[in-house]
């Protein structure tokens, strides 16, 4: 063998050992455990959750499919976060209007008891493309499991309470799979930047 | 893997990871920007500088807003500022608006929030300006007897410690206002005007 080419393999080696290092690095270190979170991405929103729109119609895993759909948790009792969020997906639409679209948003209450599909579609009947969705409690918490919500109720005086919860709006495409996630108070361009990504999906 | 599909694993992976929520999902998150960017309304006070006093507390910029449809509760918000040299304590607030009113603190535990009366009222410390404003301390109106109406006012009788009892009224806001500006600097009306 000539010291040409002991030198190639020399090398070769070298270039191997180096693309095998980059590659565990990749796998151990630079991609956050795929395979766990793939599995819990594809995951989200999908439950046998059976809850009932404000206008009385069924709502199932299956009717997220079809069409882009924001969800979000909320109630009616809050004084602050849920305004704010319905405040921002009424700019959203405004926004998506000027392009003829509209994105379809759930608001899904975490407080079924006194939530009633009344009062809650009243609250939301003002925001564009807004459908509040409530349902038994047992359903609505299968709900909140199936996305990875949280909501969690806390006594005030007087047998009175408050519910903690969530805030982000999570997006899904229309095959009902998990798009991407716009977070409390985002600001507004950066959150219009991925639903835009999302209605063009 | 895609570039977006790398992004909405990462995404899932911010959503899922309790460390993740304590810290914020990305950079929306314990973002202190509030300005005109995510389009709140900005507050249009009657008078930007009045002022209310008991004793050596100043209160200024006392703001409720607008309720949604069948929302029984809403926020209140104001600024108190403590010129003396004791510490003081708001520990109570009332109005004919609301059947039971709490002096509240949210708390924004990553994308969870979390909301709950301060049991031993909220501290004004001797010199400090203490801000209830939106994503923060708030009075909490419950049991409201109708729907708040922008441009509306309900008085809201204030109880301190030693300061004693201050009337303020609520100017009632739209449902999405909010200080102009970085509401980190609500203390000043004018911020952002």
């Amino acid at each position: 063998m000539t010291h040409q080419s002991l030198r190639l393999i020399r090398v070769l080696s070298w270039a191997a050992v180096v693309v095998a290092g980059a590659a565990l690095l990749w796998a151990t270190v630079l991609q956050p455990a795929p395979t766990d979170h793939q599995i819990a991405m594809q995951e989200l929103g999908k439950g046998d959750y059976a809850l009932v729109t404000a206008d009385g119609q069924p709502f199932t895993q299956a009717d997220l499919e079809g069409q882009p759909t924001a969800v979000f948790f909320g109630f009616t009792h809050c004084p602050d976060i849920c305004p704010t969020t319905l405040g921002e997906v009424t700019a959203w639409q405004e926004d998506l209007a000027q392009d003829g679209q509209e994105l379809r948003t759930l608001f899904i209450t975490v407080d079924p008891e006194r939530d009633t599909r009344e009062i809650l579609g009243e609250y939301v009947s003002w925001a564009p493309g807004v459908t509040g969705i409530t349902g038994d409690p047992a359903e609505v918490d299968k709900a909140v499991a199936a996305f990875r919500a949280f909501a969690q109720k806390v006594p005030l005086e007087g047998g009175d309470y408050t519910v903690n919860h969530s805030t982000q709006v999570l997006l899904f495409d229309d095959r009902g799979d998990f798009f991407g996630l716009v977070s409390y108070q985002e600001p507004h361009e950066r959150a219009m930047g991925t639903i835009r990504r999302l209605m063009a999906s | 893997m895609t570039t977006s599909g790398f992004l909405a694993a990462l995404a899932a992976a911010t959503l899922l990871t309790p460390a993740a929520w304590a810290h914020g999902a990305g950079d929306g998150a314990g973002h202190a920007d509030h300005g005109p960017a995510t389009q709140d309304a900005a507050l249009s006070l009657p008078d930007p500088d009045a002022a209310w006093q008991a004793g050596d507390l100043t209160v200024t910029a006392p703001y409720s807003r607008a309720t949604l449809p069948n929302a029984p509760v809403a926020g209140g918000f104001l600024t108190i500022t403590n010129d003396g040299e004791e510490d003081d304590r708001l520990v109570a607030a009332s109005s004919d608006m609301a059947g039971r009113m709490e002096i509240h603190e949210m708390v924004m535990n990553g994308d969870i929030m979390t909301m709950g009366p301060l049991d031993d009222g909220l501290p004004i410390p001797a010199g400090a300006t203490v801000s209830l404003e939106p994503g923060g301390y708030h009075l909490m109106l419950m049991q409201l007897a109708g729907p708040l109406v922008e441009g509306d006012t309900v008085e809201v009788t204030l109880t301190f410690e030693t300061a004693g009892d201050l009337t303020v009224p609520l100017s009632i806001q739209a449902f999405n206002a909010r200080a102009a500006g970085d509401a980190a600097h609500g203390t000043d009306p004018h911020a952002g005007h």
